[in-house]
């Protein structure tokens, strides 16, 4: 109740509707009590504030009033059907030509597909797996007998699937395409070298074709650090690019350019690379002049020669975001610092090659 | 000078809330402004939105007894909306073009200032009012926006009599007030 006093004797003050006698024995009470005073201070700009609050809210619905009423009247008008008609007067014969060269490129197109595609397998997409033959399943076998005691094979296993790999952290984290490791169950890594090591998969990501893979092997020895980076920026038409893979038992150069940023009917998670790429190469890096890792190399197009997609190394970023809340496997550090920025080609890889493994899953 | 003489009456009817001013003065700009946002990607609901708020602009410096713009409203008002569409493009990303580059042609800096902080304050009230509910919502308004007595505020809401009325306004401007300034200090702390 007192409290309600003084915050009405407050409201009153500041209003000035104080009788003379009553304001000079508040103004001492003010000046003699810190705490009415702010309270005094305070209530002043509340009223202030809402006196304010009070004038825009008005303010803006007398606008909204004067605009509808000077829009129905016709004395303002909106301009932006004017806008469009002017446009389209001013533009109108350039459309009907850009149309029609449509039109007639469409048809043209269509026509020249149709006389030149063969009947079957219309722009199939093949991985560039090398799914072994038998063959070369039964001479594995015989093989691997001979050697038992060399080798990391599992003896009844199945030789299905092969690719390449490459490092991505020196602990032993490898990169490769989820479809060269797809269903298997025992993944053996190779280097240049011949050395063979055991993995375990670590994380699959679907979506963007990539899995990771950690060599535990007690031969494995790591390496104190990466020569390449993953490239996070973006990338070039034109580009000069090069990869190194293992499409057969040996590792093999290639080069070539950036040609689409864009992968297979569009897709963005990937780009197209025009570089000579044969089955086994899935899953190697496509690397710029500066020794960076822009892509993935993944698959390439039936019928056309030279039409390689590569998946984009920003995936290789999402697919370890989405592995870190997916998993609470150890965190990968990916290298992101190139150290044969200014080396010759010869020079740099000679420094990669060693990372880049042959990929067989069994 | 007739026309300084017209703008200057017409800035004195806009601090006085004087209907036929505001009319004026809408009626003769909108289009200028309506052109000047419908050429930089926007709408015709952008433009009325981005003069509505120049005229607030306008306005607010007109009630706060500065009649001297330095410029002919004219002028100002498409300073202060290009400024203020320029912004809204940037906050949307989109590309704002040639109008960047155009040079300034008088400085709106600080009425904008102003008017962005009171802009705070605005929606922080209106939110502190939202928050405040019913009927108490309704009876600080009546009171302090609409300036109706106590007498006539007791009758309205059915209380017995004016104390009553006192008692509930009281303990609802003290909710109003916590609310308020809860999030007022808060934002001007940083």
């Amino acid at each position: 109740m007192d409290e309600r006093l003084i915050q009405e004797s407050i409201e009153r003050y500041i209003r000035g509707e104080m009788l003379p006698e009553e304001r000079k024995f508040f103004e001492e009470l003010r000046k003699s009590n810190p705490g009415v005073d702010q309270m005094v201070v305070e209530h002043t700009l509340f009223l202030h504030l809402m006196e304010r609050y009070g004038d825009r809210r008005n303010f803006k619905s007398t606008l909204q009033d004067v605009h509808n009423e000077l829009f129905e009247s016709g004395q303002i008008r909106q301009t932006q059907e004017t806008r469009i008609v002017r446009l389209w007067l001013k533009y109108r014969k350039t459309v009907a030509v850009a149309a029609s060269i449509a039109g007639i490129t469409a048809l043209a197109i269509s026509g020249i597909t149709s006389y030149f595609t063969p009947k079957a397998d219309v722009t199939r997409i093949e991985y560039l797996n090398s799914k072994v033959s038998l063959l070369e399943k039964g001479q594995k076998s015989i093989n691997d007998k001979l050697n038992k005691s060399q080798t990391k094979i599992p003896v009844e296993a199945e030789f299905k699937l092969g690719g390449t790999g490459f490092m991505v952290d020196p602990r032993g984290y490898i990169l490769t395409n989820a479809h060269v490791i797809a269903n298997s169950t025992v993944v053996i890594v190779e280097n240049n070298k011949g050395q063979q090591f055991k993995t375990n998969i670590v994380y699959i990501s679907p979506n963007s074709d990539l899995a990771f893979l950690k060599i535990v092997d007690s031969e494995y020895k790591a390496p104190p650090v990466l020569p390449y980076a993953i490239s996070r920026g973006n990338i070039e038409l034109g580009e000069q690019i090069f990869t190194l893979g293992y499409p057969r038992n040996e590792i093999v150069y290639g080069e070539g350019y950036l040609s689409a940023k864009t992968g297979y009917l569009g897709d963005t998670l990937a780009c197209q690379i025009a570089v000579a790429a044969n089955p086994g190469n899935s899953g190697g890096p496509v690397l710029d002049r500066n020794g960076e890792i822009i892509g993935v190399l993944s698959n390439r197009q039936v019928q056309a020669q030279g039409a390689v997609f590569a998946v984009r190394s920003r995936n290789i970023f999402m697919a370890l975001q989405e592995m870190k809340s997916d998993s609470s496997l150890a965190s990968i550090r990916l290298p992101l610092n190139s150290t044969i920025k200014n080396m010759d080609r010869v020079q740099q890889v000679k420094k990669i090659q060693e990372f880049i493994y042959l990929v067989k899953s069994y | 000078m007739t026309t300084d003489r017209n703008e200057w009456e017409l800035l004195k009817g806009l601090a006085s809330n004087d209907r036929k001013s505001i009319e004026t003065i809408y009626r003769t700009h909108y289009s200028m402004v309506q052109t000047l946002v419908i050429n930089n990607s926007g709408t015709s609901d952008d433009a009325r939105d981005i003069f509505q708020e120049a005229l607030i602009v306008l306005y607010e410096k007109a009630r706060s007894g500065s009649f001297e713009l330095h410029a002919q409203i004219k002028t100002y008002l498409y300073a202060v909306s290009r400024r203020l569409w320029l912004k809204k493009l940037s906050a949307n990303k989109r590309i704002a073009g040639d109008l960047a580059n155009a040079a300034e042609t008088i400085a709106t800096e600080e009425d904008l200032e102003m008017y962005e902080h009171r802009s705070r304050d605005f929606e922080m009230m209106e939110e502190a009012l939202l928050h405040l509910g019913e009927p108490c919502k309704e009876i600080l308004e009546s009171y302090y926006l609409r300036r109706k007595s106590m007498t006539e505020i007791a009758k309205e809401f059915g209380y017995t009599n004016a104390d009553n009325a006192k008692n509930q306004k009281y303990k609802c401007l003290m909710r109003l007030k916590k609310i308020f300034f809860g999030h007022y200090n808060n934002n001007n702390q940083d």
